[in-house]
């Protein structure tokens, strides 16, 4: 008889402790992020005048075979330059677009889903806001910078800028 | 002079023998319309009102519709003044990513520009970008904001823009002797410039540096005016008032992000609805280091600082 209560208390404080890590592990309601690929409104790609479609010149596919080029000579590449190089963003086929370590081609204008393949924690800060800027309502319609509107996709690192003059001091205010 | 001498003094200008009848009503005339006449600049209603919170919605109208009146004729422009009101449900909060500000002070001038500071004589900026020595960290003892480089950030360095932290326990509201300034149910702090009597109390109180005193006639010239002006924000301040970041009033009670948040190249600075599970500011605060200046102070700000990475 003992021993059945102590068996049953025993699968009772089973249950409640089952019931409590499932209660824990249950994610809070959170509505999605409210940006899906593709649907949101961003700034157009800042493409060098006159250089897109790049079709003008890039007829079908091209040499594979890494080199240093003949043309593009402005661009200095200093994105990981060492491991990567041209065709592991822009698409060989099709150089109108860029393309996801699968293959997937992606337009420019959706370029943030190539970058966020390796940023990931940037593209997931990026989508709702924290990484990056929005500009237009904070309460409504918004519009997103790609990353490429900051950040030279060729030399990705910030460059330092300019400041704008510093404030008068007060005795040069004086009349 | 001793009074047994029983001999009345008067001044020199005024007769003993009070003045006859029509001289006296002419004298009464005259002074009142010397006094008309010296209101009239400032105009004898805009004198005698009420401060802005007592006024009904009637007199608020009336004034703003004034000002839109006074004030485009003064820059030549159709200036419009707003007085919406703020929203229920909204509580703005601010926040500045002090691992991505370069210091550049795009947003001091985007600031000036936005909210019709006075350009020289006196110089106002609402916003003090504060250069900091990375070894040493928050430290304000060690701050400069009169850096002049040739590119920034320079290495070693990093920026910390203060502007009014639009505190929950304002320090400034609570000294103005005529409660000229105080808190809206939105979270900014604003001053009905028209009942600041310049005393500058809120200025020694505030512990940011955050209030700005217009020492003379502001300087605005009339082509750089922003004609999109709130009562309670960026309308163009007479001579003798204090004014501060008003979170662009005109521009976040209207949904619009404030000036300095659009023009920051680094997207530095966020802001948001604190009461919107979703809002950018919130996203900050629950995945990110967050601090707000001067904790000690008690001041509980709704501006604040973080780190993003």
């Amino acid at each position: 008889m003992r021993r059945l209560a102590l068996e049953a208390l025993r699968a009772c404080a089973l249950a409640a402790l089952c019931a409590g890590t499932a209660l824990a592990s249950e994610p809070a309601p959170r509505t999605p992020a409210p940006e899906k690929p593709g649907q949101l409104q961003a700034q157009p790609p800042p493409f060098t005048q006159g250089i897109f479609p790049c079709t003008q010149c890039h007829v079908g596919p091209g040499d594979r075979t890494r080199r240093d080029l003949g043309f593009h000579e402005d661009i200095k590449f200093e994105h990981d330059a060492e491991h990567r190089w041209c065709l592991d963003c822009h698409s060989n086929e099709n150089r109108d677009v860029l393309h996801l370590s699968n293959g997937d081609p992606v337009p420019f204008t959706e370029s943030y889903r190539l970058c966020g393949q390796c940023h990931g924690d940037k593209y997931r800060d990026w989508r709702v806001g924290v990484h990056g800027k929005r500009v237009g309502q904070w309460d409504g319609q918004k519009t997103y910078f790609l990353c490429v509107n900051c950040h030279n996709p060729h030399s990705p690192r910030f460059k330092p800028l300019k400041p704008k003059p510093r404030p008068a001091r007060p005795e040069e205010m004086r009349p | 002079m001793s009074r047994d001498e029983g001999v009345r003094k008067s001044l020199p200008v005024l007769p003993d023998a009070p003045p006859d009848p029509g001289r006296r009503n002419f004298m009464r005339t005259a002074a009142a319309g010397a006094a008309v006449a010296a209101l009239s600049g400032c105009g004898l209603e805009d004198f005698f009102r009420k401060s802005f919170r007592e006024l009904s919605k009637d007199d608020v109208k009336r004034i703003v519709a004034s000002l839109e009146r006074k004030n485009s004729a003064k820059y030549g422009k159709t200036v419009t003044v707003s007085s919406t009101p703020a929203r229920a449900g909204v509580e703005f909060g601010y926040g500045l990513d002090l691992s991505r500000c370069v210091g550049c002070r795009r947003c001091v001038y985007a600031c000036v520009e936005e909210n019709n500071q006075s350009r020289k004589n006196p110089q106002i900026h609402w916003i003090r970008v504060l250069e900091m020595d990375k070894a040493r960290g928050v430290d304000l003892a060690h701050a400069e904001v009169y850096y002049d480089a040739e590119e920034v950030p320079r290495p070693g360095h990093f920026y910390m823009p203060v502007q009014c932290q639009q505190c929950r326990n304002p320090p400034c509201v609570k000294v103005c002797p005529v409660q000229a300034t105080w808190k809206e149910p939105d979270g900014i702090v604003v001053i009905d410039y028209d009942w600041c009597i310049g005393c500058r109390c809120c200025m020694s109180a505030c512990p940011y540096g955050a209030r700005h005193f217009n020492w003379a006639e502001p300087t605005l010239p009339a082509e750089e005016m922003n004609p999109n002006t709130h009562y309670l924000g960026n309308r163009p301040r007479p001579k003798g008032v204090v004014e501060k970041c008003t979170f662009c009033i005109q521009r976040t009670r209207a949904g619009r992000y404030p000036a300095c948040v659009e023009v920051c190249p680094a997207g530095a600075r966020k802001f948001g609805n604190l009461l919107d599970p979703e809002s950018e500011i919130r996203r900050v605060m629950e995945t990110k280091r967050v601090f707000v200046f001067k904790e000690d102070l008690a001041t509980h700000p709704q501006f604040y600082y973080f780190y993003a990475t």
